[in-house]
């Protein structure tokens, strides 16, 4: 763990996380507090949530449950794993996981990007709104379910299910696919797509070690966008 | 003449014309019928039951100056900023996609005046609604649609919808023919799709992950709003008693008379327990674990009258809340249209096809000749009208009991007509000492 | 719903403090169980002999029941008593006798469990409070699982709280909440087996114990309950080598695991894995759905 010269730094062996999240949230716009290291942070759930304000925060070790939950503007970066609904509901700014990310990372996430270098586990990217969410390595099962807009990039592979009941959100996976869900399918690489992804990528700070024509798209066959007794099964 | 005498025809109670259209009208369509309101079958309701006024061992209250308080604090448990509302009668989360833009600032004007809230519903808070409410309690439902966290620090409370008395498993329904550009843009769907429903929250499931997801919410927003649960009457014992485990400040549980803006009509009619049956195993789990009228309950689910939020406050409840009952205020199924509602195949009062967003009222509809007819501010005027004579109600019942306040009425000044009803809430039948369903649980 | 950890110890050396962790463990999961608490221990064994974890009312005098046992069981009977609960050791030819035995000269007593290495002990009450009732900060063993409860459609009694014995050196905990527990309870009570809550967990482990006793492996009975037992589940299964743990296959509550060469450790949280020694380092995952793993000290 490297000292960051004139960060704030907030030990919650000795700070209650709720101290941790007023003091973030009681930022003035034109603060110079613009690093934060947070210590010891043990697994603690609802960490740097709700924050509005171009600053970094970094969590030195593994988060709870819905760490960086809602986040706006800022970068909040975990030197670990983060537990479930890391990034949900997502805004803007910019989420990095240098572990492993459990359940539902991303969740519904509406903005900004969310990068896991790890695995994430299932439903990852689900009910997706218009968010951008790297995976390194591969996502569990039910991943992008109900996702409605946004982009999904997974270097490994998908779990089962990919996409169930996906409506507009884009995914692209480098890996293999365990099993599609209903309504996804296989979709054509465009160049459009290709451009897509490139700047994702390059977003990501993947962009030239990672060869854009090795995805594959997968997208919604749009067959469910109006009930009709014949695709009663796919409910 | 020899006339042979005939019998006249009989139907089937079973096989009832309305039961025998509905199976013509599958065959012919391969889908389930689809509509809004809430249970229309016949319940054990409020109408079963009945206060013992004073007589001579009870003494009334006059009326002027022998007040009869109707204010209530809901969020005492943990919120900086606890909700103080004038009336105990609250206005149920209904959606902006649902009703108009019209209709919602008709609502929130209405309320205000009253002094009262009102909630947002599954498309998230729009602008207008925030302007014109003066008390905003804002809704996270499993969909999330339009769910961003300046919206919920500028809410004054939080709503954790777990599901509504009208479809409780079920998820928000809104066809493509009220999806205009304006609600798929707040809900980040392709415009005119019919929208698939989430029936579960996408980041939690379970009383235990609640709790984590309940911190959440409070850390975001700084411990400041009350955070409401709120449940459809299925098992409200243990719905209430988990809520309360997970951190609620207020539990609020929807019958099955509650309304929705659009599901299956075999989803309304037959999941869920009447409004009745659910209050009494709700106040029995907040008493047991010492929380009654510290976590506060908010009842729904046919309110209609004074008299309903009377019954509801003496059985235990801290306030009520309104759908339908406000929508009929704002002018939903007026007779004056009767023209109309014939040419939609229906009549005044039985009009429930509001997912059609045809409504002639302007209230369940996105057609914008149609949303114009409802003029917001004399339509506030109306709710606002209506909620002070349900107060007027209610306190003319309470002070005949000898009540100074609504919270002060009890079961006991309650009797039932019905023995299910008096199963169901726990009261008396009518003259006699007997409260039948005692002892199980 | 709840909260379940799982330790077992790879390095022999973190035996002794194998009690010590579990009860940390425990603790940190307070918030989503806050009603009651149990745990197994796999303590060592005693040679030739077998444990019955017996259970009575406070106060119970288990010395005195210890001195009357020994007039009706021959061979050598020893007691441990830890607050309401005591470890009755009984030679492994006499348990159907000392069983026997009980009933009629303790009969407000209950036998939480049995085995050769196994100890169970569960109770209302904060898990902090009952860890420290009964002194599982020093118990040693090989391996143990432990439970946090928060009930959900069944009373926060003792007999409802988890692990739930399923056999000699068996037993269940589960975090989740099963739908059609009604109706294979009312199948079960029919083949014989009797039920002493209306707790949905408590269906799951005599469904094991029943696939048991018809000669299925714990992993086909683990396998078959996926067809078998509907709604949402996460079962962890303590046995005498080892533990078990299955997910259902919709598989929404959370479940972590963690492993070293010193351990291997589940938690419902992350946060419950915290202070295992070497947890830095260590490889953590989430078990996959509808899928049986199984740790055991033979392999």
């Amino acid at each position: 763990m490297t000292q960051r010269a004139f960060a704030r730094v907030i030990d919650l062996e000795h700070v209650a996380v709720r101290e941790l999240n007023q003091a973030l949230h009681d930022l003035a716009p034109d603060s110079n507090a613009t690093h934060w290291q947070v210590l010891n942070p043990r697994g603690r759930h609802a960490l740097a949530v709700g924050l509005d304000a171009e600053v970094t925060v970094e969590i030195e070790g593994h988060a709870g449950y819905y760490c960086a939950g809602m986040n706006k503007r800022a970068s909040v970066i975990v030197h670990g794993n983060v537990g479930v609904g890391a990034a949900e509901n997502m805004m803007s700014g910019f989420v990095h996981v240098h572990g492993d990310a459990s359940q539902a990372a991303g969740a519904t996430a509406r903005g900004g990007m969310l990068l896991i270098d790890g695995n994430a586990a299932a439903r990852c990217g689900i009910s997706l709104k218009g968010g951008d969410i790297v995976v390194k390595g591969s996502v569990g099962h039910m991943s992008a379910f109900m996702a409605q807009a946004g982009t999904l990039v997974v270097l490994g592979d998908a779990g089962d299910s990919l996409g169930d009941s996906i409506y507009e959100a884009h995914l692209y996976i480098r890996g293999t696919v365990a099993g599609l869900g209903a309504d996804c399918i296989e979709k054509p690489l465009a160049d459009r797509d290709r451009a897509e992804l490139h700047a994702k990528l390059q977003q990501a700070g993947l962009a030239g070690q990672v060869d854009v024509g090795a995805f594959r798209r997968y997208g919604s066959a749009r067959q469910l966008y109006h009930f009709h007794v014949d695709h009663a099964d796919a409910y | 003449m020899d006339e042979t005498p005939r019998t006249p025809p009989r139907f089937s109670a079973t096989f009832d014309p309305h039961v025998l259209a509905e199976i013509r009208r599958a065959a012919a369509t391969g889908i389930y019928d689809i509509r809004g309101a809430g249970a229309k079958r016949k319940l054990p309701h409020f109408d079963d039951l009945l206060f013992l006024g004073a007589s001579i061992s009870r003494y009334p209250l006059e009326g002027y100056r022998e007040r009869c308080g109707t204010d209530v604090l809901l969020g005492t448990r943990h919120a900086k900023r606890p909700i103080a509302l004038k009336i105990p009668i609250t206005i149920a989360g209904m959606s902006f996609g649902s009703l108009s833009a019209q209709a919602k600032e008709a609502l929130g004007r209405g309320a205000s005046i009253a002094g009262t809230s009102t909630t947002t519903g599954d498309g998230g808070m729009t602008n207008e609604e925030r302007a014109h409410s003066q008390t905003l309690v804002y809704q996270v439902l499993p969909s999330r649609y339009g769910m961003n966290p300046d919206d919920l620090r500028r809410a004054d409370a939080i709503e954790v919808v777990i599901g509504q008395g009208a479809k409780p498993g079920g998820g928000g329904m809104l066809l493509g023919q009220k999806v205009t550009e304006r609600v798929a843009g707040m809900r980040d769907l392709p415009a005119g799709i019919d929208q698939r429903s989430a029936s579960r929250h996408p980041d939690w499931t379970g009383p235990d992950d609640l709790e984590i997801k309940i911190e959440e919410l409070r850390e975001i927003t700084d411990w400041q709003k009350p955070i409401y649960v709120k449940v459809g009457a299925s098992r409200p014992y243990y719905d209430t008693a988990l809520a309360v485990k997970a951190g609620a400040d207020v539990v609020v549980i929807d019958g099955m008379q509650g309304g929705t803006a659009a599901t299956q009509d075999v989803f309304i009619e037959n999941v869920g327990i009447p409004t009745l049956a659910a209050i009494r195993p709700a106040v029995r789990a907040l008493e047991e674990l010492g929380m009654y009228r510290k976590v506060q309950l908010i009842i729904s689910g046919g309110v209609r009258s004074g008299a309903d939020v009377a019954k509801a406050l003496a059985l235990g409840a801290d306030a009520v809340s309104i759908g339908t009952a406000a929508l009929v205020a704002l002018g939903d199924n007026d007779p004056a249209l009767e023209a109309e509602y014939q040419k939609l195949g229906t009549t005044a009062g039985a009009y429930d096809d509001w997912h059609e967003g045809r409504d002639p009222a302007g209230i369940t509809t996105q057609d914008p000749t149609l949303a114009a007819r409802l003029d917001p501010v004399l339509a506030g005027r109306r709710l606002a009208n209506y909620l002070a004579v349900m107060t007027l109600e209610a306190q003319t019942i309470a002070r005949a009991c000898g009540k100074s306040h609504l919270h002060k009425l009890e079961p006991e000044d309650l009797v039932a007509l019905t023995i299910e009803a008096a199963a169901m809430a726990g009261v008396k039948l009518a003259g006699t000492e007997w409260i039948p369903g005692q002892g199980a649980l | 719903m709840c909260g379940i950890v799982g330790l077992f110890a790879k390095d022999a050396a973190l035996e002794a403090e194998l009690g010590a962790h579990l009860a940390t463990m425990l603790a940190s999961l307070s918030d989503r169980g806050p009603d009651s608490a149990g745990f197994a221990v796999y303590a060592p064994p005693v040679r030739d002999a077998v444990k019955l974890t017996l259970r009575g009312p406070a106060g119970y005098d288990f010395d005195a029941l210890a001195a009357a046992l020994r007039g009706h069981l021959a061979g050598g009977v020893s007691i441990k008593p830890r607050g309401t609960h005591a470890v009755l050791v009984v030679p492994h030819t006499e348990v159907t006798a000392a069983r026997n035995a009980l009933a009629t000269l303790a009969p407000e007593l209950v036998v939480v469990g049995t085995g050769h290495r196994m100890e169970l002990y569960k109770e209302v009450g904060a898990p902090a409070e009952v860890a420290r009732q009964f002194d599982l900060a020093h118990m040693q063993g090989s391996h143990g699982i432990g439970h946090t409860r928060m009930a959900t459609e069944s009373a926060v009694t003792t007999d409802g709280a988890h692990p739930y014995s399923t056999g000699p050196d068996q037993c269940l905990v589960h975090n989740g909440s099963l739908s059609n527990h009604n109706t294979l309870r009312r199948s079960l009570r029919r083949s014989g087996y009797t039920f002493a809550t209306e707790n949905d967990t408590e269906v799951a482990a005599v469904y094991l114990t029943a696939k048991l006793h018809d000669g299925l492996s714990l992993d086909a009975a683990l396998r078959g309950s996926l067809n078998d037992l509907d709604g949402f589940y996460t079962f962890v299964v303590g046995t005498e080598t080892g533990f078990a743990v299955l997910r259902d296959p919709i598989a929404c509550k959370p479940a972590v695991m963690a492993e070293t060469d010193r351990f291997v450790a589940f938690g419902t949280e992350y946060r419950a894995l915290t202070d295992l020694p070497g947890i830095e380092q260590a490889r953590v995952w989430e078990p996959e759905p509808a899928t049986v793993y199984q740790w055991d000290r033979r392999a």
